[in-house]
């Protein structure tokens, strides 16, 4: 029988927590402890870091910060040293929050320069309270501090505290990464925008994430404060806390819960054996080759090659949602079953929306009614605001003015991912699927975080229905970079549809597409607005246009310049014009 | 208040620190502005360069500045060969970032059994050499890294800017696929340019050598405030480094002389966060 992660987590700890019973020599829980403690922090980085791709060098703030904290308050306040471990936490879970608060609403600030704005911190840290009585230069030492025995010495006391916290660590890290908020934070990784507009919360998930990796790294520090017993912002605060921190992730697989853990241990007992060794140098120069080689052969780490993400199978019951062949339209009945809704009154109601990029007035006061269960065709030359009419009603872009009102509320100037929980879904003119997800996990994500809101299983037989309506159902299991572009136009479809939309987007879906699959298309865009769906539909296949919409809007320089039937208003002059400029006579 | 000889003084140590902060920026903002490399092994490369030096000049008894006509080729080969070994993989910016930091600890090791831990100082003809300008002393080793700094730093801008070779390789860093196409011999230039930025770290280790004590551990010292420099210069900007880094070295310098050295940091760690806060999107 397979024992399920936690159970296995809690047995291990529990084992090893006997350990010092044995009356083995302090050494041994001291190098163990070692193991703990970079568990600990490897774990803890991995937790914003590994999975939201937001690389962090400040993990040695956050430590230091514990530590700090620990020391003050025992040192100069005289609190029990286990009291001081909570505030270790939470002081450090406040820097993290404050840092974050600052740095995560700033788009564009991810990799290197993230890397480089929290080992920034790191070092302003250090300064502050290396010049300020929190430690005032020369370090501070705890010895006169008492520890309380926990176990039969003061080393099985540390080496239960470190064991502890590492079965926590791993229990939250795991957890999380199966919880919504690691989809999501996985999601961040991949395409942030993309995320957002699929509705998940990506500053809240960043700022959660980080604070709970912070303040496991304060624990820690508080800790180790304790174990060192003399604290030095020299040695806190080195710049090699955080670089052995990633160096053990990325080894062990930082996209994987148990990756850093691994790698923590590897590398640990490799200083250990090394440096315990006659050629302590040689030790050293041997771990940097090793971080060399495994860099260059297994980016991924070793995790990241031996243990694929575990996928969910596909339903094996008969349900009728799974039944239903890919092609044939759905009945009504079916359609109401599924939760689109259709009436009669506008769905969207854009009012004087105006967007401005640096000068360039690309949509000048837009008024346009979307009315349920319509197709509204949205045409106009290259240029004239189409997509970024797209781009503000799905939140990917702020209005400068103007209102969006949808179902009855003004959504303009909220976060993207309100627009999506609110019913608005999108697809990209350039598909941007979710790379390291596989083509299910890519529908199943918005079925989570939009509309629909469902939990795990249920979005999992959500995208199963929407692959089979797509056609992509054989290629579930497919990284989407395996996909051709027919199939990735229909992956963008079905995520957009897995939401429940009320209002799906369709930015120019057919480009690019052979006339066959452009037939193709037509037909399931009708099917999908026989599900109930109301659809506004940005195109320049003018075939496709005339075929699908029940009403069109033309746009030029940014402005509506004519509305009404396609055949009526793709008669007039000024609108063929616009396309073809003056001498079209 | 100190004294103004004492702050002119000290404005004058500021620009000769930040310029080898320049000097050493300079190779580390090319190949990550142009590489897209970020390689920490630039620092351990300029400290086994002033390293080199020690040994040549100190305890060979080589004329210090001539030990730049071994060093200088050395490094180049060595910059060749190892972009040669890393262009193999296609490592992403991070990535290069792990396996030079890798590399660092490999080449410390090696300095440490060679040298031991122990403090090396080179003692040449030229590391007493000052002149007296006015009230302000100027040691001619600290001169000689500005002289070089702005001479190294100028050429790179003009080489960059105006020749044609600048040019293709600008192209390459910008699109390389497409300069590709366009003809530019891509894998070369990306060859040349990380043998440029090694022969750098030899300079800089020649400057590295004639004004400080050495000991590996030092190697980690200079890492974050070199990083500022480039970040605040902007990436694969030739003069960005030797500018930001004259401005951190003197605002520390100044930050020292009003209250105390352990207050320095702040100033040009304060300054990255500022400059990445702010400039996020044009870096």
């Amino acid at each position: 029988m397979r024992l399920p992660a936690p159970v296995w987590i809690l047995g291990a700890g529990l084992l090893l927590a006997t350990l010092p019973l044995l009356g083995l020599p302090a050494f041994y829980e001291s190098f163990l402890y070692l193991v703990f403690y970079w568990v600990v922090l490897a774990t803890s980085w991995n937790i914003l870091s590994g999975y939201s791709g937001y690389f962090s060098f400040g993990h040695g703030a956050f430590f230091g910060a514990g530590m700090y904290t620990t020391v003050t308050l025992t040192a100069s306040y005289d609190l029990p040293f286990l009291w001081s471990l909570p505030a270790a936490a939470l002081v450090a879970a406040l820097l993290g929050v404050g840092i974050g608060g600052v740095v995560f609403r700033l788009q564009r600030l991810r990799g290197e320069l993230f890397a480089l704005l929290t080992l920034a911190v790191t070092f302003v840290l250090a300064t502050l309270i290396l010049n300020t009585p929190i430690d005032g230069g020369p370090g501070v030492s705890l010895a006169a501090v008492p520890v309380p025995m926990l176990f039969t010495s003061l080393s099985s006391t540390f080496y239960i505290l470190a064991l502890a916290l590492a079965v926590a660590t791993l229990l939250i890290a795991r957890g999380i990464y199966h919880a919504k908020l690691g989809t999501g934070l996985f999601a961040i990784d991949d395409d942030e925008d993309v995320a957002e507009v699929m509705g998940v919360p990506t500053f809240r998930y960043k700022l959660l994430a980080f604070a709970v990796s912070c303040g496991l790294a304060g624990i820690a520090g508080g800790i180790h404060a304790m174990f060192v017993s003399y604290v030095t912002v020299g040695e806190t605060f080195s710049i090699m806390v955080p670089l052995t921190v990633v160096l053990m992730s990325v080894l062990g697989g930082s996209r994987h819960w148990l990756g850093p853990a691994v790698g923590a241990t590897v590398i640990t007992c490799l200083l250990y054996g090394f440096t315990a060794g006659n050629y302590p140098v040689a030790g050293r120069a041997a771990v940097g080759l090793i971080l060399v080689v495994v860099i260059l052969f297994l980016p991924s780490g070793v995790l990241g090659r031996l243990v694929p993400r575990r996928r969910p199978a596909r339903p094996t019951t008969a349900s009728p949602t799974t039944t239903a062949p890919a092609m044939v339209p759905p009945a009504v009945a079916a359609a109401e079953a599924r939760g689109l809704p259709a009436a009669q009154e506008p769905l969207l109601e854009l009012r004087s929306l105006s967007k401005a990029f640096k000068g360039v007035q690309a949509v000048a006061g837009i008024d346009l009614d979307v009315r349920r269960g319509e197709i509204l065709g949205l045409v106009g030359p290259n240029g004239s605001g189409k997509s970024t009419t797209i781009n503000l009603v799905s939140g990917h872009y702020h209005a400068d003015g103007g209102q969006i009102r949808f179902e009855g509320r003004n959504l303009a100037g909220q976060p993207a991912h309100r627009m999506a929980r609110a019913g608005i879904a999108r697809t990209y003119q350039i598909p941007r699927p979710f790379a390291h997800l596989s083509v299910l996990q890519n529908v199943a994500l918005p079925a989570r975080f939009g509309r629909a809101g469902l939990d795990r299983a249920a979005a999992f037989d959500e995208a199963w229905y929407w692959l089979e309506f797509t056609g992509l159902a054989g290629k579930a299991e497919a990284l989407p970079a395996d996909l051709n572009l027919h199939q990735r136009k229909f992956l963008e479809l079905a995520r957009a549809l897995a939401s429940k939309p009320s209002l799906l987007l369709l930015d120019e879906v057919l480009s690019g597409l052979t006339p066959g699959e452009i037939d193709h298309a037509i037909r399931t865009i009708r099917q999908i607005r026989d599900l109930g769906a109301t659809i506004v539909f940005v195109e320049h296949v003018m075939r496709a246009v005339m075929e699908l919409t029940d009403r069109i809007v033309v746009l030029n320089y940014g402005r509506v310049i004519a509305e009404g039937r396609p055949d009526e208003v793709m008669g007039r002059d000024d609108v063929v014009t616009a396309y073809l400029g003056k001498a079209h006579a | 208040m100190p004294s103004l000889t004492l702050l002119g003084q000290s404005v004058l140590g500021g620009i000769f620190v930040g310029s080898l902060y320049g000097l050493l920026g300079l190779g580390l903002s090319l190949s990550w502005g142009m590489l897209r490399q970020i390689n920490l092994a630039h620092f351990a490369l300029a400290f086994l360069g002033a390293y080199l030096t020690y040994q040549l000049a100190g305890v060979g008894g080589m004329n210090p500045l001539l030990t730049l006509v071994v060093i200088v080729p050395a490094f180049f080969v060595f910059g060749v060969c190892l972009h040669a070994l890393l262009s193999r993989f296609a490592i992403s910016p991070f990535n290069s970032l792990l396996v030079t930091f890798g590399l660092t600890v490999m080449i410390e090791s090696l300095i440490q059994s060679l040298w031991t831990a122990d403090y090396r100082r080179l003692d040449s003809a030229y590391s007493l050499m000052k002149f007296k300008v006015g009230s302000l002393y100027v040691p001619f080793p600290e001169l000689l890294t500005l002289l070089l700094a702005i001479l190294l730093s100028g050429a790179t801008w003009a080489v960059l800017r105006y020749t044609d070779l600048g040019k293709a390789m600008r192209a390459a860093a910008e699109d390389g696929p497409i300069a590709a196409a366009f003809g530019v011999n891509e894998r070369r230039l990306a060859l040349l340019l990380s043998g440029f930025s090694a022969a750098l770290a030899g300079v800089a280790g020649l400057c590295l050598a004639l004004s400080y004590t050495l000991a590996p551990s030092q190697i980690y010292a200079w890492i974050g405030v070199v990083f500022a420099a480039v970040m605040i210069g902007g990436l694969g900007n030739p003069l960005g480094p030797l500018v930001a880094g004259v401005v951190i070295g003197v605002s520390e310098a100044v930050t020292m002389a009003l209250t105390a050295p352990a207050w320095a940091p702040l100033v040009s760690f304060s300054l990255l966060i500022l400059v990445l806060l702010t400039r996020a999107r044009s870096i």
